[in-house]
């Protein structure tokens, strides 16, 4: 029964139900999802449970379709007219993929941050600012407050306070992402999509990244999407392990990395990457 | 083949490269110095200014202020700016950001055709298109001058006939932005129009500017399209109806006379040298333009 | 939100409004000019030259001035491959490493690339007093080969860009000269860029009227050397049109058919050709 709204709905009911009854609480619910570009399958029949809260990893070799899965969660797909998807994707208790859903709406709920530091042009306020009169927050001083909030809270506040009016496009590359993530923040999003955010930066950068999203995980639900087997072992609360568009495990990490069952992700784990 | 015979062939093919390299890079000079040359005589006795900005035109008294047609080519140039930059924006927009692969394939095929057709050809379609509608216009107006030869007829045909060049230009300019700026732009909640505006244009300002003001001389430059519709008194134009007379059309309208009548052929040299100038001039603010920008972004 | 939603429609349409004003423009260009140009044009038109009383309306064609195009376009081109095939190629090969000098070149390109092709005219007629020709076929011809060599360097410049920077480094370690790697390597590879480009300057070449202006000296007859003065069919549509006998303007109309028709070619054989030739590539 694929594709059938009004039945996965109701097997979304009964396993949110089942999920509070297990004291687990689950955010976004991925059902039976396939997703094509133009003739080529790039997701196949995914099921996925994201946590509220905490760091869901997704881990596989590239081009194996999970910046793929990550970019429907927040609709971004619709820019490719040539994708097709099946099967829904529950958040809130609507299916994301459904045509009546407010796309504008959803996007703020997750925010995203990309491989590499996506800078607005503007300065390193403008940057900010404009996501929060996206948000609807019109007064300058209350903008101006959040900004020092949001900066603070990616620990950049200290490096660029006194250059707020500089553009953002002159910061290192490490700051312009802790940047992207303050900006990301400002929209007050439910989850946060990361799409290999530290692979464009240096160690140390990458480093303050991992350390700021194992603080957020605390408020926020993070999607991680990578490919580096350590970082998943440093971050993951909940790891699925992607193969040519599909899940082929899935679980908490000291299990999964521990016991593997499958052939390919047990070689997977030998390689290294 | 032998080293040796391989060699001297290699040195032939060098010493060509570089004497045809040569050709292309005295050229300019050549252009420059040959015109100022020629334009020295007037200069030299009369002064720039008051040859520049003059606005008696008799060549048989040997009065040659040349204001009349420089003013016709800034108004007739800016008119071609105006009508450009809707119109040149949009469609690069739109090609680039909303239509589907198969129109934009065709909107750019439409672009490349427009770009082939010769100047001649804009000024035919000026005359049996622009010039009537124009014509009526200015007479439902009380213009003066209800022909319809006039600056904005110019104006319009020289937008046209100009477009396909920055067209490509700004196709160029808004394919270059990655998809993952847009992508991260729509994350923060975003409509695609929004993406556009505040995110791509700005990021694109510096090129945009410098696109339209490569346009701005080549609109200073055309000739016939412009000569053909601009209805060519001699005057400083009072209006959008009034007919104008720009320099390149004062070139190729008098050169026939030129030998004939002492010092003509040096203020058409001149006319010249200051079309030169003028292109070099914005060549030169279009390439400061983007190198400020980039020092600030 | 559904603000935004109705903004962007609305800017669509805008925009959708103005690329068709684009289009419109194309089609009205070419619906006018075969609507007027059609009628008047015929066999005597396209095989004659003009006749005693043409310009009164009497016999006679527009072959003086279609033959002259044709002429003018094969010499102007021709000189332009040989300035700007080794100048595109030097400053792929020999100036591989010297991106300064690239840049100076390339500035240098974009100036001649904006020069009006009036500004052109003057200097050739200024070439040609200079050295004491007249207003010949040759003048014009070297007039033209000025005005489109920018435009066919700059063309193959961009094509020659696309070629992987590893092609030249390998060649070069396996003890070829500069010059031999462009010709052989380089010019093959980019060969359906190089043919556009040509046709493109062909075009240009073709269609231009204002550089020709002062240095072709519009004749009755087809050339039969250099040294003789030729028409051109942009010239023969700009002096036909300011004719007040209607014969003579309709047959301005049936030679800016002729010359559309030209130029359409070229510019679909150039898109024919360079699909056709980027498939036997090497690599």
């Amino acid at each position: 029964m694929r594709n059938s709204n009004h039945v996965s709905s109701i097997i979304d009911q009964e396993i949110i139900r089942k999920d509070q009854a297990k004291g687990l609480h689950n955010l976004i619910y991925v059902k039976d999802l396939s997703l094509w570009h133009g003739k080529q399958q790039t997701l196949k029949n995914v099921e996925l449970n994201i946590r509220d809260k905490g760091i869901t990893v997704l881990l596989g070799p590239s081009g194996c379709g999970k910046t793929t899965l990550l970019k429907t969660f927040n609709r971004l797909s619709d820019l490719y007219p040539d994708i097709r998807t099946e099967g829904s994707i529950f958040f809130e208790g609507k299916d994301i993929l459904s045509k009546e859903i407010d796309v504008y709406d959803l996007r703020q709920k997750m925010g995203l941050l990309s491989q590499r530091p996506q800078p607005l042009p503007g300065t390193i306020a403008e940057n900010i600012r404009y996501a929060l009169k996206l948000k609807g927050i019109k007064a300058k001083s209350e903008q101006d407050d959040r900004i020092a909030h949001y900066l603070q809270k990616v620990a950049l506040w200290e490096e660029v306070k006194d250059r707020l009016k500089s553009p953002a496009g002159r910061l290192s590359i490490g700051q312009q992402q802790r940047l992207c993530l303050a900006r990301g923040l400002a929209i007050e999003p439910r989850v946060i999509l990361a799409d290999e955010p530290t692979s464009a930066l240096d160690p140390i950068s990458s480093r303050k990244i991992e350390e700021q999203f194992k603080e957020l995980s605390q408020e926020f639900s993070i999607v991680l999407v990578t490919h580096i087997l350590r970082q998943a072992k440093r971050l993951a609360d909940y790891v699925a392990f992607m193969y040519f568009g599909e899940v082929i495990e899935k679980g908490r990490p000291d299990v999964l990395f521990e016991d593997p069952k499958t052939e390919t992700f047990k070689e997977y784990l030998f390689v290294g990457h | 083949m032998t080293i040796t015979k391989r060699l001297s062939h290699e040195y032939l093919r060098k010493g060509w490269m570089q004497v045809a390299l040569g050709i292309i890079l005295l050229l300019p000079f050549a252009i420059g110095l040959s015109l100022l040359y020629k334009a020295w005589p007037l200069l030299a006795p009369s002064g720039l200014i008051d040859v520049l900005l003059g606005s008696e035109w008799s060549p048989m008294q040997g009065k040659f202020g040349l204001w009349p047609f420089i003013s016709s080519s800034i108004i007739v140039s800016l008119m071609g700016l105006l009508f450009m930059v809707p119109v040149c924006l949009s469609a690069a927009i739109f090609i680039t950001q909303f239509a589907p692969a198969w129109l934009a394939r065709s909107l750019r095929s439409v672009i490349d055709i427009l770009a082939g057709i010769p100047s001649v050809i804009f000024g035919l379609w000026g005359v049996m298109t622009i010039v009537p509608i124009v014509g009526d216009l200015a007479t439902s107006y009380g213009a003066g001058n209800a022909t319809g030869y006039s600056i904005l007829a110019a104006g319009i045909v020289v937008s046209f006939s100009v477009m396909p060049f920055i067209l490509n230009m700004l196709i160029e300019l808004f394919e270059s932005v990655s998809i993952e700026l847009k992508e991260s732009a729509l994350s923060l909640g975003a409509s695609y129009w929004q993406v556009i505006k505040d995110v791509i244009v700005r990021k694109l300002k510096p090129g945009i500017i410098a696109s339209f003001t490569l346009g701005v001389s080549k609109a200073f430059g055309e000739t016939i399209a412009v000569l053909m519709v601009v209805g060519n008194v001699v005057q400083v134009p009072k209006g959008l109806f009034s007919a104008g007379y720009p320099l390149p059309a004062l070139l190729a309208n008098n050169y026939g006379e030129m030998m004939t009548i002492p010092m003509y052929d040096a203020a058409l040299m001149l006319s010249a040298l200051i079309l030169l100038i003028i292109v070099i001039f914005f060549n030169y603010i279009a390439h400061k333009v983007i190198r400020y920008y980039h020092a600030r972004i | 939100m559904r603000n935004t939603y109705i903004q962007e429609k609305v800017a669509k349409v805008i925009l959708a409004i103005f690329t068709l004003l684009i289009v419109l423009v194309l089609f009205s260009i070419l619906g006018g000019i075969f609507i007027k140009g059609l009628p008047a044009l015929n066999w005597e038109i396209l095989t004659q030259v003009p006749k005693g009383g043409y310009y009164f309306g009497k016999e006679g064609g527009i072959l003086n001035a279609i033959i002259g195009s044709v002429y003018l376009a094969i010499g102007a081109s021709l000189i332009a491959v040989v300035i700007s095939v080794p100048t595109a190629l030097f400053i792929h090969t020999y100036l591989f490493s010297f991106p300064n000098w690239q840049k100076r070149i390339r500035l240098c390109l974009d100036v001649l690339w904006g020069v009006p092709p009036i500004v052109y005219g003057a200097f050739g007629f200024n070439l040609m007093l200079f050295m004491g020709w007249p207003t010949s076929l040759l003048a014009a011809i070297i007039t033209v080969a000025f005005l489109i060599s920018p435009v066919m360097i700059r063309a193959m410049d961009e094509s020659l860009q696309q070629v992987s920077h590893g092609l030249f480094e390998s060649a070069v370690s396996l003890g070829f000269y500069k010059g031999e790697i462009g010709y052989k390597f380089l010019l093959r590879q980019t060969l359906p860029g190089v043919a556009t480009a040509f046709l493109l300057a062909l075009g240009k070449g073709i269609g231009d009227t204002a550089s020709v202006l002062f240095t072709a000296g519009y004749t009755d007859y087809i050339p039969e050397s250099l040294t003789e003065p030729a028409a051109t069919l942009p010239l023969a549509v700009f002096f036909q049109l300011s004719s007040p006998i209607p014969e003579v303007k309709a047959r301005a109309y049936a030679a800016a058919v002729v010359l559309t028709i030209i130029i359409l070619t070229i510019s679909i054989s150039s898109r024919f050709i360079s699909k056709k030739l980027s498939k036997n590539k090497i690599a």
